[in-house]
């Protein structure tokens, strides 16, 4: 492992200055990702922020009745936050739908969003991968691909986000609160994430002299139907081959709304909103759950090993939303 | 021998040392001055290393050397002095021989240095320019090379019997199929680890993830020219291995190497990526062809293995004997082909061949009852075997027709339904699956030594390992239920080069062999007490011949007369403070030759399939085992449940996977090599039945380490096709291949 030097931040302003300081020098909070890759050489930071002591890790109702999670919430305490399970019971199955309870319990929600792609070459440096080693060529189309991309992949990259978490944020819309040497803005989930395009080492848009403070919340939280489904080659503890995050309000058999989205098929959640409005003041059938599946993936190409991701989201997409309309509606 | 110690389900006598940290493996040691090694692996998969620059490496302060192909000491080279216990026949890997590489991740430089991060570090900095050379890694293109090994590191195929071709041809139900199980890798928790520490006047002292220390120890010697006495090889606990153990690997010939130049002691830790480095189970085709009468009695086997090996030794194992044990048939063909490729040597893993050919053996079989239209179950009833084609000997023991009875009324067989997809709730189709297995039940040569104290304390050793199976309970039970002492009393040690020759820890023969073994010690020291009982002044066991009496708590009675007895310590009074002490050779018994020992299972599996989505639960399994007299019926029914969990994952989860680009296995770490998790483990039930065996060992017992995984996964892949309908014949069996 290369040395590195450390420094605990004080405040969000100082670590916004050290950070922006240092090219070199990478936030720390969990570091249940960064470490991993750290000890293997994938990322190389000579100086560590700990950011573990900001006051960022309540979880407290917003003006316009949402829900803001301080970047520094754990993903345990996130799962298992009363406002969160009554609110977005969603959110909550999805952040416990990844990893294990010791992981949950050190990963922060900031974190997750901002965890680097599961792909095999990334993880190997004497593979080539464009998104570790700029240039260097992706391994992943022409080699092993089982895990990866289907949507939105480029010649150069065919990586996955590999977060359960941001695909249930994307449904629910959520909002990234940043702070950086210009002060504060928000990114919405879907513009957060990036696609590999020719730059595939960038996987989002928060710049790196810039810190999450926090994700809010819509009021809107679809707690009466809703679910995530993770397909995946295990019970627990692996990523997804095909996640899904399905949200309706219905009024009667008829759908108001329908929120989509799907992990594991593409550098971000992936979300169509012209393809969830072919649902709105549709009648919830097989029929109409499937014509939005096949909507949300057109366009899907297949590298070999993972032509089958295509046909299972299509599944599971519509066995998803079968089971947001047919959960018990809790009063 | 009924007792009154082996048999009952004790707690492992190591549990507490375990649970609480004091059990140390062998990366837990340490030395005073101790340095690191960190090993740098080949990028590519074959080729020549043109440079290989360490400059970098060295100028870090407190690295200390770094040992290439082209600094390392000039020992003996032959391949002689490489092989170990368990190499197969061909040339071994010779760590940093020369600059060429031969598989991917071969190890080409060690980093040692003041710190393990250090180490780490400066293996980032060694620069190696390569010539690449065009490899084959691809199995399914090389299978047309495949061919007969000179010689069989496994037992040769058997000669043919009967008229397979004429019988095939004329049977009235045939099938052809062909069943693919892929490379795995064993990835025991406990990472491959060595210390070795070099003493004044050339000895050394090794602490060694190994199955077998005198393994180790003789490699040493014979790789670095020493004297055997002069190596010392510790590992007194070892954190599984499942055969990944039974070779030294490399880091243990790394560490010497630099302990021995840098005169100090150096411990090299493999990293998980680095587990994926060397043996594995080798993928392995298998092609059938069955015939059968319309009443289902099976007329012809044609059975083909095509098994991975290195271009550099040649691995085989017994994939093709298993119709010869399983089944009753009078026309049967076999053979075992080798395809070998630029990668390292396969290497045994739990039930080598057992696993590969019996998954193979009782899928095809399964397809057969199928065509013929009979109950799997009923099948293997039909075509049971009375006697070992292969050998023409009859079984030691085989209550396999009691495991068929218990596992079925257990499991409710008898409510199936013989067409596929009869069962459904809700999305799942249910499935249930029938498979059979065996396993060898070996006995090997081993030596043990007893020792009991003045104070009634019991210690007996032999050099074997616990890797995990309950060596150390299960050799106390023995000892102590044959000299009469409480459990507590008696201390089994093991893992210590230095203690009685032993066979390596594998191939389910070690409470066959050690146990053995250490019975005949006892009774040995038995006949001392009774001795040294009858010195006692006015002796009730002064006529007494050792068939008078009975040893046990504590005390040796006469057992027409229970009353008179002479305590064990009263009889020890009479050694005069002399301990007894005795050692032993046991060999197998005699007359076993003329049986064919093997161990048996029957192995039932509730699957339920989501039909649109393909994932698959195995919500039952029961396991019924006869595998001779159970010493201890707790450990035994680990063993039979680690198989289960591992063979629902050989089914569903397990493949290394090469990318033929790189000529690399590419899912090197447990994130993407996926073993079961809690998650995917449902009820399962095991039975062990009773099977008294009189011909195996003096023990009557059989090892139980393999063969509860060996027809698991048929059963599953069996199962999954009576819920679906659909045959996948390529393990493992992931969701794709069903939707």
């Amino acid at each position: 492992m290369r040395s590195f030097t450390y420094n605990k931040a004080d405040d969000v302003a100082a670590a916004v200055q050290e950070v922006s300081a240092n090219q070199e020098a990478k936030f720390i909070a969990g570091g249940t990702n960064l470490l991993d890759l750290m000890k293997i050489d994938v990322m190389k930071p000579r100086h560590l922020i700990d950011i573990t002591h900001l006051a960022l890790k309540t979880i407290e109702e917003t003006e316009d009745g949402g829900l803001r999670l301080g970047a520094l919430a754990t993903n345990a305490d996130t799962a298992y936050n009363e406002q969160v399970e009554k609110r977005y019971p969603l959110l909550s199955h999805a952040i416990l739908a990844g990893a294990t309870g010791q992981l949950r319990n050190m990963a922060t929600d900031g974190g997750n969003l901002l965890q680097r792609t599961r792909c095999y070459y990334f993880y190997d440096t004497d593979t080539p991968c464009n998104k570790r080693e700029p240039g260097s060529g992706c391994s992943a189309i022409k080699g092993y691909n089982r895990d990866l991309a289907i949507l939105g992949t480029s010649e150069y990259c065919i990586a996955t986000h590999p977060s359960d978490m941001a695909v249930a944020l994307a449904a629910l819309e959520a909002k990234i609160r940043v702070t950086g040497p210009d002060g504060d803005r928000v990114i919405p989930i879907a513009e957060f994430h990036r696609l590999p395009g020719d730059t595939p080492h960038i996987d989002s848009n928060l710049q790196p002299n810039e810190i999450i403070t926090a994700i809010d919340l819509p009021a809107k939280g679809f707690a009466n139907h809703y679910t995530y489904m993770k397909l995946r080659d295990r019970a627990s503890y692996a990523f997804a081959l095909v996640s899904v995050a399905a949200a309706l309000e219905m009024d009667g058999d008829t759908i108001k709304e329908a929120r989509i989205a799907l992990g594991g098929v593409a550098h971000k959640p992936w979300r169509l909103p012209a393809a969830e409005a072919m649902l709105s003041d549709q009648k919830a059938t097989k029929e109409n759950f499937r014509m939005v599946a096949e909507a949300y993936l057109e366009g899907a190409k297949g590298y070999g090993h993972n032509d089958f991701k295509i046909e299972l989201a299509k599944r599971a997409v519509v066995r998803a939303l079968q089971q947001a309309l047919e959960m018990e509606v809790k009063s | 021998m009924i007792g009154n110690q082996t048999g009952k389900p004790v707690n492992r006598v190591d549990g507490r040392l375990k649970v609480t940290g004091g059990a140390k493996y062998a990366a837990e040691f340490t030395a005073p001055n101790m340095a690191y090694g960190f090993v740098v692996n080949s990028k590519i998969a074959k080729g020549k290393i043109k440079s290989i620059d360490t400059s970098k490496a060295l100028a870090l302060d407190g690295v200390l050397e770094v040992f290439t192909h082209e600094n390392r000491p000039g020992y003996v080279w032959g391949d002689k002095n490489y092989q170990d216990k368990d190499s197969p026949p061909g040339s071994p890997f010779r760590p940093l021989y020369d600059n060429e590489v031969q598989f991917s991740m071969q190890p080409i430089a060690l980093v040692v240095a003041e710190t393990y991060e250090l180490a780490r570090y400066g293996a980032i900095l060694v620069e190696v320019e390569y010539e690449n050379y065009s490899f084959d890694t691809d199995f399914e293109k090389n299978i047309k090379q495949a061919y007969i090994p000179e010689k069989y590191k496994s037992s040769k195929p058997p000669e043919p019997w009967g008229n397979p071709d004429e019988a095939l041809a004329n049977a009235a139900v045939k099938i052809e199929a062909e069943y693919s199980h892929p490379s795995e890798h064993h990835n025991p928790i406990e990472m491959h680890a060595s210390l070795a520490i070099w003493e004044e006047g050339g000895k050394l002292t090794v602490y060694d993830k190994i199955q077998g220390v005198q393994n180790s120890q003789q490699y040493i010697a014979n790789a670095f020219g020493m004297q055997q006495e002069d190596v010392h090889v510790i590992s007194p606990f070892v954190g599984g291995a499942f055969g990944s153990g039974l070779r030294p690997q490399y880091q243990l010939f790394l560490a010497v190497l630099a302990a021995r130049e840098l005169k100090r002691p150096v411990k090299v830790v493999l990293t998980r990526q680095q587990m994926f480095s060397f043996g594995h189970r080798p993928k392995t085709v298998q092609k059938f062809a069955l015939g059968a009468d319309t009443d289902g009695k099976l007329k012809a086997v044609q059975h083909d293995a095509f098994g991975e090996t290195s271009k550099f030794e040649d691995y085989s194992e017994n994939v093709v004997i298993w119709p010869g044990v399983l089944y009753n048939c009078d026309n049967v063909k076999v053979s075992h082909k080798l395809v070998a490729l630029d990668v390292y040597t396969p290497l045994d893993m739990r039930a080598p061949g057992g696993t590969t050919g019996i998954y193979g053996l009782e899928c095809a079989i399964d397809e057969l009852a199928y065509k013929a239209g009979v109950d799997p179950l009923e099948f293997r009833k039909m075509n049971y075997s009375e006697k070992d084609q292969n050998e023409g000997k009859p079984f030691s023991s085989k209550e396999l027709r009691e495991c068929y009875r218990q596992g079925a009324e257990k499991f409710g067989w008898e409510k199936r339904s013989l067409e596929p997809r009869s069962m459904k709730e809700g999305h799942n189709l249910i499935g249930w699956g029938f498979a059979q297995g065996a396993w060898e039940a070996t006995q090997k040569q081993a030596a043990a030594k007893a020792v009991l104290t003045t104070d009634g304390k019991l210690t007996v050793s032999c050099a074997t390992a616990d890797i995990g199976t309950g060596t150390y309970t299960v050799m106390s039970q023995i000892a102590a239920e044959t000299v009469g002492l409480p459990l507590e009393d008696v201390t089994f040690k093991l893992g210590d080069s230095s203690l009685p020759k032993s066979p390596l820890q594998g191939g389910s023969w070690t409470v066959s062999s050690v146990g053995s073994a250490v019975k005949l010690v006892c009774d040995k020291v038995r006949e001392k007490l009774l001795q040294l009982a009858q010195q006692v002044a006015n002796s009730p066991l002064a006529n007494a011949t050792l068939d008078d009496v009975n040893i046990e708590d504590g005390k040796i009675s006469l057992k027409n007369d229970p009353a008179k007895a002479v305590t064990i310590k009263e009889a020890l009074v009479q050694s005069q403070g002399k301990s007894i002490e005795e050692n032993v050779s046991s060999e197998p018994v005699e007359g076993q030759q003329k049986y064919s020992p093997y161990a048996h299972s029957a192995t039932f599996v509730e699957v339920k399939v989501d039909e649109d989505l393909g994932t698959v639960k195995v919500t039952r399994v029961v396991s019924a085992i006869a595998g001779g007299r159970i010493i201890n019926p707790k450990t035994a029914r680990s063993q039979i449940l680690g198989g289960v969990v591992w063979g629902i994952g050989a089914a569903m989860e397990e493949e290394t996977v090469m990318d033929n680009n790189l000529g690399r296995f590419m899912n090197h770490d447990l994130d993407k090599y996926h073993v079961p998790v809690n998650a995917d483990v449902h009820d399962i039930e095991v039975i062990f039945v009773e099977e008294k065996d009189d011909h195996v060992n003096p023990l009557g017992a059989k090892g139980l380490g393999e063969i509860g995984i060996v027809s698991v996964a048929p059963a599953i892949a069996n199962a999954i096709f009576h819920a679906t309908g659909k045959r996948v014949r390529e393990l493992p069996i992931t969701l794709d291949k069903l939707l």
